[in-house]
């Protein structure tokens, strides 16, 4: 443990609410005694002082201004419960190799939240707090969500189970890919590259995040072609194909309107970027709910809050309140790509989005035990930057529940898409194949992939182009509490 | 054509010998493997035919393997036959795995069908070409 100060001023409340300033410490927003409720919302800080402000102070703060707290006394306070409504930062811990931050725990009372809103939530949580003066920097790190408020959240609109069920799809990842170039192909072009795609052996192919309805392409031509690629190659091969229609737009009745023509042309699946916000998320995992729609959920923008480890908030959080939103899909990273991803940190959301309790992993990232309740599991999906070559590398990380996206991959195919399509194909069938036999496909997977690809001239010539490309670049956002190699491996 | 549901359809057809290693993983992993058959290929054709119930008790592969040759004896040629395996763990209660190990020695695919409605869209059908015929007399 640290060894800063753990004493907390006792007040009489005659002198607590004396008008005028107090420190936050002292108004009750630090109880270094108290024990969290099993229905307690807990987040997880990171707390940066500015030079000479107390830790446990600034915590306070944090803990303060993002529940009942303002800059001063209110008499007001007393017209409530307000020992209930005081968040309460119970523990701060000096972030271990990082001098100047501290780790601040902070307990919030069920009531301070609104049930089943991630708008609510994160209202409070990362309001007003981030810009508080005081500190320097914050970032969200984690959160524990007690299953009382998991409950409150219908959870994704399909999830895993049903997901493959549905696509009838099962014992392997699924495939896909996104469509590039990602602007400037006519509708009519764009679905030959999906058809393409899906014909030789993709399940789904994916609207990029910032394909909407420009001049080179309006959005109901892309729906009509599209949809014409995905059931010819249902018909070419007899196998459930899908293409993620990217419904983002300026408004809600527009994204509805998209929807439903989506839904009218029997798409089985819809897409979303992140930047539509919370609660456009939320409309929209009902809307697919109520209309037996896969929602996949492409996390554009994330990174300016969520890569750099001092300020903002981590990508695990985001996660948690994804899977509560009630999204199907979510891009939670490859490792081996071309976008961050420490593979520790990786798996920490691979298993936020499918298992149904996580135990506490600091190695990982994961602070808190979370238990979802049997909320429906989300379907991670790793895009950017990977191709056949890897496909043992990231089975092994990924597991089998994983959407792999190979949009360069495919498309980039020395002898063209559908090429492309079926090299991916067979490099993941018999990966998997090895695997159930009890290959060590780490490796293995090398020969495995050489051995396949004798019955298989794309797969020989996917190996060749692109042999042993990775993305070797020092991950930022890491794990605190284990010391070790981040560049991908 | 080649249908390419199940996990292993663009790989060679599977030999007994790899057959028999998938069935035991799905065994070790506490699985329930089931054998079914079809002559209704369409994607969206979830129930094909049980031959027998899922083997919850069978933990040797060689007596799935039994099934899977009585099955043949029945339908090779005829029909598709497809290995499943179920899990019964909370909160997947679902599939794990599930690929075809014979199918027709001729497959001739499906028609897709086009209904030109209000608009540009279009209502798609796919059928395939041996369901014109009646079911057992397909392939």
């Amino acid at each position: 443990m640290n060894a800063i100060d753990k004493t907390t001023a006792t007040e009489t409340p005659r002198s607590r609410y004396s008008a005028g300033v107090m420190e936050y410490r002292k108004m009750g927003y630090w109880e270094p005694d108290y024990e969290p409720k099993d229905t307690d919302v807990i987040a997880l800080f990171r707390v940066t002082p500015q030079d000479g402000v107390d830790p446990i102070e600034a915590s306070a703060a944090v803990a303060g201004e993002s529940s009942t707290a303002t800059w001063t006394v209110v008499w007001t306070d007393r017209l409530t419960a307000h020992d209930k409504y005081r968040a309460k930062c119970y523990r701060v811990d000096p972030v271990p190799n990082a001098p100047g931050q501290w780790f601040a725990y902070i307990a919030y009372d069920l009531d301070l939240f609104e049930n089943g809103s991630i708008a609510n939530l994160s209202a409070s949580i990362i309001g007003n707090v981030f810009g508080f003066k005081p500190l320097k920097a914050l970032r969200l790190e984690d959160m524990r969500l007690p299953v009382a408020y998991v409950k409150t959240f219908d959870g994704p609109a399909t999830g895993i189970v049903v997901e493959r069920e549905r696509l009838d799809k099962f014992g392997r990842p699924l495939l896909g890919a996104t469509v590039k170039p990602k602007l400037g192909l006519s509708g009519r072009n764009y679905g030959r590259v999906v058809y393409e795609a899906l014909k030789g052996g993709l399940d789904f192919t994916k609207d990029d995040e910032n394909i909407n309805s420009q001049p080179f392409m309006h959005w109901r031509d892309r729906f009509l072609y599209c949809m014409e690629a995905v059931n010819k190659a249902q018909a070419q091969t007899g196998e459930i194909k899908g293409t993620y229609l990217n419904v983002t737009a300026a408004t809600m009745e527009d994204m509805y309107e998209r929807a439903e023509f989506a839904k009218s042309l029997g798409s089985s699946i819809v897409m979303i970027d992140l930047i539509i916000g919370y609660t456009a998320i939320q409309s929209m995992a009902k809307w697919a709910r109520r209309n037996d729609m896969i929602l996949h959920l492409h996390r554009a923008g994330h990174s300016t809050y969520t890569r750099q480890k001092n300020h903002g908030v981590s990508f695990r959080v985001i996660t948690k309140w994804m899977r509560l939103a009630g999204v199907d899909h979510i891009h939670a990273g490859t490792v081996v790509g071309k976008l961050e991803g420490d593979p520790h940190t990786t798996r920490g959301y691979y298993d936020l989005c499918r298992e149904d309790f996580v135990p506490q992993n600091l190695a990982h990232g994961i602070f808190f035990d979370q238990p979802w309740a049997s909320t429906r599991k989300l379907m991670p999906v790793a895009s950017g930057g990977i191709h056949a070559g890897q496909m043992h590398q990231l089975i092994d990380l990924l597991g089998e529940d994983v959407v792999l996206q190979f949009g360069g991959g495919t498309i980039g195919h020395p002898m063209g898409i559908q090429a492309g399509a079926t090299a991916n194909r067979v490099a993941l069938e018999c990966m998997i194949l090895a695997r159930n036999e009890g290959r060590d496909i780490v490796h293995e997977g090398p020969e495995i992939l050489q051995q396949a690809a004798r019955h298989c001239l794309p797969l020989k010539q996917a190996l060749e182009t692109w042999k042993d490309v990775t993305f070797n670049y020092t991950s930022t956002d890491t794990p605190d509490f284990v010391p070790q190699a981040t560049a991908a491996e | 054509m080649r249908l390419t549901q199940g996990a292993f359809s663009f790989l060679p057809d599977l030999t007994d010998q790899q057959i028999t290693r998938q069935v035991q993983y799905c065994i070790d992993n506490g699985w329930a493997v089931n054998i079914e058959f079809t002559d209704d290929p369409h994607p969206r054709n979830s129930y094909w035919e049980l031959w027998g119930q899922p083997m919850f008790d069978v933990r040797d592969a060689a007596g799935v393997m039994f099934e899977l040759n009585e099955c043949r004896k029945a339908h090779k040629g005829q029909h598709y036959i497809r290995v499943s395996a179920f899990d019964s763990t909370h909160t997947w209660e679902s599939l794990r795995l599930s690929f075809i190990t014979d199918r027709p020695a001729d497959e001739p695919g499906f028609t897709l069908e086009r209904q030109e409605v209000e608009g540009r869209s279009i209502r798609y059908t796919t059928r395939a070409y041996a369901a014109n015929r009646p079911e057992g007399a397909r392939y």
